[in-house]
């Protein structure tokens, strides 16, 4: 890991987190905001990319700038917490315990996937 | 999941309605300054997620405390800055992107911890699987729970 690759960490990982503040903005706009399906999207379709490039017989580095970089810092568990709890304040139980099991649940079947094409590729 | 404290409700309910200037939800469009700090907030927040990644390597059955870590402090973190700058500071255009979504974002992940989860189901350790995965969440929620109840009992104080 040379200075090189990590001047690419932070590059990669400040695009990566302004793909996700578009994305977002972009999904809001469409669905509106009543559910955070923005965060969903992002993450699921985060997953899925990770789960193929953890497929693929990357070297370290590589694995490191478009895994650990690139989709990790797209995707966010934070924001998926907070919109959580706030919906929970809100006292919208339901579409709280909605947002943790449907992004658990396609977050884990998208990142299979993805891993399953990763590997046939 | 863990039900909000019945004090935290209790605060929540007594004046805590944001300051007449926060009404006007009137949101300027992402401009350079926003664009700039959602930047420089990921691009920090993603080297220390991938420093401390690469600095403590595990193997697919152990618990996965880089991520782990990461994920409830940028959490906590997020809760505290979101609240703080919601309701008590003023109305500014850069701190919540370059804090909030720069920062916490670029320093929590979900795709790395779906794919950890996908591991462990692989190397069948089930348990662990479904531990992880419960840990994260309770935590996580518990985390934006708690620094948010901090930020809203000193402005309470302080009133």
């Amino acid at each position: 890991m040379n200075v090189l690759v990590w001047a690419g960490v932070v590059v990669i990982g400040g695009a990566g987190s302004l793909l996700r503040f578009y994305a977002d903005g972009l999904v809001s706009t469409v669905a509106g905001r009543d559910f955070p399906l923005g965060t969903m999207v992002i993450n699921v379709s985060g997953a899925v990319v990770l789960g193929l490039l953890s497929g693929l017989a990357l070297s370290s580095s590589q694995s490191l700038l478009f895994g650990t970089a690139a989709v990790g810092s797209y995707t966010t568990f934070s924001t998926w917490m907070l919109e959580t709890q706030r919906l929970t304040e809100e006292r919208q139980y339901r579409k709280a315990v909605l947002n943790i099991v449907v992004s658990l649940a396609l977050g884990i079947a998208a990142a299979a996937l993805g891993r399953l094409i990763g590997m046939h590729l | 999941m863990p039900e909000p404290a019945a004090d935290l409700t209790v605060l929540d309910d007594s004046g805590l309605s944001p300051p007449p200037r926060r009404s006007s939800r009137a949101r300027p469009r992402a401009d350079g300054r926003e664009v700039a700090a959602v930047f420089a907030g990921g691009a920090l927040g993603t080297l220390a997620r991938a420093a401390l990644a690469e600095g403590f390597p595990h193997s697919a059955t152990a618990w996965p405390w880089p991520t782990f870590a990461v994920n409830i402090v940028a959490a906590f973190l997020l809760g505290y800055f979101v609240t703080r700058l919601q309701e008590r500071l003023p109305l500014s255009s850069y701190r919540r992107p370059l804090l909030g979504t720069g920062l916490c974002g670029g320093l929590s992940t979900f795709s790395t911890m779906q794919l950890e989860i996908v591991r462990m189901l692989d190397a069948h350790a089930w348990g662990l699987a479904v531990g992880y995965a419960a840990a994260s969440i309770v935590a996580g929620y518990a985390a934006i729970q708690l620094s948010t109840a901090v930020v809203r009992r000193v402005r309470v104080r302080i009133r």
